[in-house]
This record gives structure tokens, C-alpha cells and sequence, in this order.
């Protein structure tokens, strides 16, 4: 079950809001069940580094940026559709 | 800085769009520090609008301004924008900065999320350039990826609480699908309609077939008045232009007093030396008085001073004009050859008259003409609403006078129009400088054409009304003069002319000898009066003289008397004094 893949992900929130908070969360129960912890995670914080939402523009929040593996990839939202997040992290067979 | 800018607001409400006809409709432009809703269907000109307002601010109201683009790149909306004359590449990005906000093609939505991001970006950029205008164009494109409309509404609300703080001057614009005034009845237009404090839509209808109209209405304004009926408006080579009765002339061109042969030799003496260049002239007429002919006179006399002209022709196909004016003496093909003449038939252009304006700008400028003759620009009534033609004239007739380019056009006259006022179709007469209408004049059993100018700004013109006369030979203007109710034709009226002058020269001649006559005569006078000076001069000389002798005879006498007594030894003075004192 283990993977060596190591995942990165960099997750844009806007202080507190409740969206992201629940993001974080969710991102969170998704590297424990199906990575086993074998992610980092980045928290970018717009309201503090406005100029690194503007750099990647960054627009919506929460914003989740996969960096690592190969594809980058972008998901926006509270990633609370578990399995279609899932799937577009391409996870779903870590998860059957 | 800042404390200028919130002054400035307190002053005036209306931050000024720059589109022309538009600020006179609202009274001074859209809503300061306010959110202003634009709606309409693809291809309304929503960006073009937008960005219109930001560009002018940034320009020409020192307020720097931000363009997001939501479905655009700015790369292209800039490229687009390239024809307006607005020089954006000019403006820095710290006078007017685009933000790209595309939504990612590859872009995965998982549950619910909110743009703050956008606006925490936003707030870093707006402190830094100092912003005070700001466009969200088509934000439709970011709500749509909102999962419901509660969502939709909480970000609306959220933006324009966000701006309302910030004291912006903001435009969102939304896409309307179909005609505008349903669907803006819809999510989530009809929320932003009642939220934001001013709304505009833009509408662009087809008419008689095939002929593009574009349309704007004010929806709403708070705490404004405006008009709220639908104004017609074009995208030109400056953006938009709202069709409004006033319109600024932006002189380009030094304003001349030099006049332009009109061909006619008598017209240009009717008119105290020809056109003035630069000039709209309107020559208006049933159809068969010569309306071309005299166009074609201007053309040739313009080309024989070698000049460019553009010849637009909207009836006739070109080489029928040619053949046409050939047979009144008017030879346009030499300089069709030499290309001082550039002849084109209208029936190559097909569009709206909007279509028409841009592509005789164009025409214009790769020419390099001096001279456009448009015959007739009736012909355009038949391509739109007449708001918008008598806006385009409006517009042509603005942009060569600010050009220093002579303008003429010519228009038929309705059969169904009053004659007696002569009330041009398209209602541009009021806008030239220079009325000339040809008529028909039945008399004896002939019908012969006649000519008057009805008016001619800022120069002496004859009030007469003339004939034409077209031969082979060419054409001619005659002279006639009125008598006993008659329009007659003779040479009286030069005969006449010729005895005033005469008079006034026989006159001129009197006042000349009686003042030479004056003058010498005064200085005669002159003369006498110095000359009897000189002698009270002389006189007084000699009263002086005089004087003197006799005070000198008198000490000398004395002196005599005193040296006698002195010899004489004699003291008899002294018992006088002695006793005087006693």
C-alpha cells in the first residue's frame, strides 16, 4: 500500500473562511487515508501574500496546486467531493 | 495624495467616460466611487466601453484604473483596442494595469469556493498604483463556475461590497444572451440590477435585413437624472460615440481662411471666393439637378491644383460617373490616370453605415486625400435608423474639419419632403457650413435648374438664385436678377453693380479733394498762427528793450543829477529831510 511517490501541494486559502478551512481539512484527511502522510503541504494565506495569488494568479479561494508528482494540476473548491477530487489528483486507485 | 482624491470626489459625483454623447446623457458620466452594471449580448461592445472608461480616467482624469479580463486576454484586448487612438501601450501599468483572470481550461472545481483571492490580489495592486477606476469584464464567466445561485449572489454581494469600501469606480460587465432586456431578468443579472447604482444596456439589433444598429439605454441611475431613451451609438475610430446632438471639435488642423474653388467660376464669386478650406458643404436637390455635376466640377478643380480627392459615389457605378461628366466637359479620367483622383463605388461597401464612416476614414487616409466628396450620402438613410446617419454625418463631418479636410456631400431630396423648408433627410444641414440647393425653375414652358445657397457660414454670399445652365461645353451659372416679380436673366444686375462702384468712387474722390482742401487750409491757418506768434514775440522783445532803455535813462539822470549837486556842493536837500523828521 505504500507509496514512495511523494506528493506536494500548495493550497491558497483566504484567512479563516469557512471554505477554507474546510479545504484544508479535507486535503488533510486525504493525505492521511490515502497517502499515508507522505505529502507536504504549503499554506498560502491570499489576504497575507496578495502578490503570490496575483504571481500564480491565484483567484478563487481555496485553491489547491499539486505540484509533485508530474502533472501540475489545479483544483478549486473546499475538495469536500472526496472521490472526484480524488480522482483528479489521480488517486483513485490508491483509494480502491 | 489620498486626501486630494476623496476632495475631488466630494466635488463631483460623475466620473466622466470620455464616449462621446454618453456623459451628456448621464449628466457627466457613471456613478463615482459607485458600481455601474453593463449588459448586453456578444458583440455589443461591453469591452469596449469598459475599457474606454478606464482608458479616459487613466489618460485624462488621473485616475489610474485596473482591467480584469475574465474571458479576454488583455494581449487581445489591447491588440483590439489598437485602432481607437487610445495609445494604451503609452499608459504605464501603474496608470492602467490589466489583469489577466482567465479561468484555467484544465481547471477542476470540487465543492464550493469564493473569489478572495481575486480581490486580496486586487487590494495589493490597487494600494500600489494608487487605483481609482476598475473593470471586472464578463464576470459572468466566474460566476457560472459558482455551483448554485445562492453562491453566485453571495460573490456578487461580496465584490460590490468589496468595491462600495473602496471607494471605486467600477463597471462589471455580464453577457446577456439573446436580446437583453429578458434576460437581464434573470440569475443572477436581475440581483446585480437592484444592487448596483447605475445600469446600462447595450443592444445591437439588425434592421431592414442585413444593416447592424447598435443601441445603449440607461436603466437606471441613483440619485441621478438621465435619459432614459434608447441612443444609438457606433464603435469609431475613437471607441464608442453615443449619438447626442453635441460634439466637440478637436482641431487638429490650423483653421484657415483660404478658399477652395468650388469649379464654377461664378459660384466662387458668389460666394466671395470659393469654399473655405476645410468646410462641410451640402449640396441638396431633386434628383436630375445636377448634383453630380457640380460634384465633379469640385473634383476637377480640386485635382487641377493637384490635390487628392476621394470620390465616394453611391447611385452610379464609377465609370458612368466618368462617362457622365464627360458629356458636361468635366474630364475626371486624366486624373483617375494620374491618381489625384481616387473614384470608388459605394456599392463595394456593404454594412451598416457604420461600415460606411470606417471604411472612407480608411479610404481617406491611404489616399491621403484632401478633398472627399460623398454623392449622395442620402443613400444612407436606407442603411439605419436616421439617428445614427445623422450621427455618422456628425461624425464625418467632425473628423475632416479636425483633419483640415473640404467635405462634400450631397443629398437627394425626399419627394415626400417639404420643399419649402428644404428640410434635408438626414436633418445635416444645420451641421454644414456651406447649404447650396438646386431646384428646378419652370418658366416660359422651360424647365430650367437653378441654384441658391441657402447658407454659408462666416462669408459674405449672393442671396440670388441663378441658372444653371449644363452644355457640352460645360457648365455654366448665369446670372439673373429679379424685377416686377420675375426671375429674369440680363446683365442689369452687373450694370447696376457696375454704377455703385462708379458712385462710390466718384464719392471716394469728393471726400479725398474736400479733405486735401481742409488741410490746406489748416495749415494755412497754422502757418498765420505762427507767423503773428513771432511778432507778439517781436513785440514783447521790444517792450523789453524799451523798458530797460528807460530804466537806464532814468538811473542815468539820476546818477547826472547827483554828480551836478555834487559839484555844485549844494545841501539843499537837507533842511527838507531834517524837517521831515522833526
Amino acid at each position: 500500500m505504500k507509496r514512495r511517490m511523494k506528493y506536494s501541494f500548495r493550497l491558497f486559502i483566504a484567512g479563516d473562511a469557512p471554505n477554507s478551512v474546510q479545504a484544508f481539512a479535507n486535503l488533510t484527511e486525504i493525505c492521511k487515508a490515502n497517502l499515508s502522510d507522505q505529502c507536504d503541504i504549503e499554506v498560502v494565506d491570499v489576504f497575507k501574500e496578495p502578490e503570490r495569488a496575483l504571481a500564480e494568479s491565484i483567484f478563487m479561494t481555496p485553491t489547491l496546486i499539486k505540484i509533485t508528482p508530474e502533472p501540475i494540476q489545479r483544483i478549486v473548491g473546499t475538495l469536500s467531493l472526496t472521490s472526484a477530487a480524488l480522482q483528479s489528483l489521480g488517486l483513485e486507485i490508491i483509494a480502491a | 495624495m489620498k486626501s486630494a482624491k476623496s476632495s475631488l470626489a466630494e466635488v463631483t459625483t460623475k466620473a466622466p467616460t470620455g464616449i462621446s454623447g454618453f456623459d451628456a446623457i448621464t449628466g457627466g458620466g457613471l456613478p463615482r466611487g459607485r458600481t455601474t452594471l453593463l449588459a448586453g449580448g456578444p458583440g455589443t461592445g461591453k469591452t469596449v466601453f469598459a475599457l474606454q472608461f478606464v482608458a479616459y480616467g487613466a489618460r485624462e482624469c488621473k485616475e489610474p484604473g485596473i482591467f480584469v479580463a475574465f474571458e479576454e486576454t488583455a494581449e487581445n484586448i489591447i491588440r483590439n483596442a489598437k485602432g481607437f487612438g487610445w495609445k494604451l501601450s503609452e499608459l504605464s501599468k501603474t496608470k492602467l494595469f490589466f489583469l489577466d483572470a482567465q479561468p484555467l481550461t484544465d481547471l477542476i472545481l470540487s465543492g464550493d469556493f469564493d473569489i478572495s483571492a481575486l480581490m486580496a490580489g486586487l487590494d495589493a495592486k490597487i494600494k500600489e498604483i494608487g487605483a481609482r477606476r476598475i473593470v471586472f469584464d464578463a464576470l459572468d464567466v466566474i460566476l457560472t463556475l459558482l455551483p448554485d445561485a445562492m453562491a453566485q449572489r453571495r460573490e456578487i454581494y461580496r465584490l460590490h461590497h468589496w468595491l462600495l469600501e473602496r471607494n471605486l469606480s467600477a463597471i462589471i460587465t455580464l453577457k446577456s444572451r439573446g436580446d437583453a432586456a429578458s434576460s437581464i431578468q434573470m440569475e443572477p443579472y436581475n440581483f446585480m440590477q437592484f444592487m448596483v447604482d447605475c445600469s446600462v444596456i447595450l443592444n445591437q439589433t439588425v434592421v431592414q435585413g442585413d444593416v447592424s444598429k447598435r443601441s445603449l439605454r440607461v436603466q437606471k441611475f441613483r440619485g441621478s437624472g438621465f435619459d432614459e431613451n434608447e441612443a444609438p451609438f457606433i464603435i469609431g475610430d475613437n471607441g464608442v460615440a453615443v449619438a447626442n446632438g453635441t460634439s466637440r471639435i478637436k482641431r487638429t488642423v490650423k483653421l484657415t481662411n483660404e478658399r477652395v474653388s468650388t469649379g464654377l467660376d461664378h459660384l466662387d464669386t458668389m460666394l466671395g471666393g470659393g469654399y473655405f478650406r476645410g468646410a462641410s458643404v451640402l449640396i441638396t436637390g431633386y434628383s436630375g439637378t445636377a448634383k453630380t455635376t457640380l460634384s465633379g466640377l469640385f473634383a476637377e478643380a480640386a485635382c487641377r491644383n493637384h490635390e487628392k480627392v476621394l470620390f465616394v459615389c453611391f447611385d452610379t457605378i464609377s465609370d458612368e460617373v466618368v462617362r457622365n461628366l464627360a458629356s458636361v466637359n468635366i474630364r475626371l479620367d486624366r486624373y483617375l490616370k494620374n491618381g489625384l483622383l481616387y473614384l470608388t463605388s459605394a456599392r463595394s461597401i456593404s454594412g451598416g453605415a457604420e461600415t460606411y464612416l470606417v471604411r472612407i476614414k480608411a479610404m481617406v487616409e491611404e489616399h491621403n486625400a484632401k478633398y472627399v466628396i460623398i454623392d449622395p450620402v442620402s443613400a444612407w438613410s436606407k442603411t439605419g435608423h436616421d439617428l445614427t446617419i445623422k450621427l455618422i454625418m456628425d461624425r464625418l463631418i467632425e473628423w475632416t474639419k479636425s483633419s483640415g479636410i473640404t467635405l462634400l456631400c450631397t443629398s437627394l431630396f425626399d419627394e415626400m419632403s417639404d420643399q419649402t423648408n428644404g428640410a434635408s433627410p438626414l436633418q445635416i444641414s444645420t451641421m454644414v457650413d456651406t447649404w447650396i440647393n438646386l431646384t428646378y425653375l419652370v418658366q416660359n414652358g422651360e424647365r430650367n435648374r437653378g441654384l441658391g445657397i441657402i447658407k454659408s457660414r462666416g462669408m459674405a454670399h449672393s442671396n440670388q438664385l441663378r441658372e444653371l445652365i449644363l452644355s457640352d461645353a460645360g457648365v455654366l451659372l448665369a446670372e439673373t436678377y429679379s424685377e416686377g416679380g420675375d426671375v429674369m436673366m440680363g446683365t442689369r444686375r452687373w450694370e447696376k453693380e457696375h454704377a455703385v462702384q462708379l458712385e462710390k468712387k466718384a464719392f471716394d474722390t469728393n471726400l479725398e479733394r474736400s479733405r486735401a482742401k481742409l488741410e490746406s487750409e489748416e495749415s494755412e491757418l497754422l502757418l498765420r498762427l505762427k507767423m503773428l506768434q513771432d511778432a507778439v514775440i517781436a513785440k514783447q522783445v521790444e517792450k523789453a528793450i524799451l523798458l530797460r532803455s528807460t530804466e537806464e535813462l532814468k538811473q542815468d539822470s539820476l546818477r547826472t543829477h547827483a554828480k551836478v549837486k555834487n559839484l555844485r556842493n549844494t545841501v539843499t536837500e537837507m533842511p527838507k529831510r531834517k524837517g521831515r523828521r522833526s
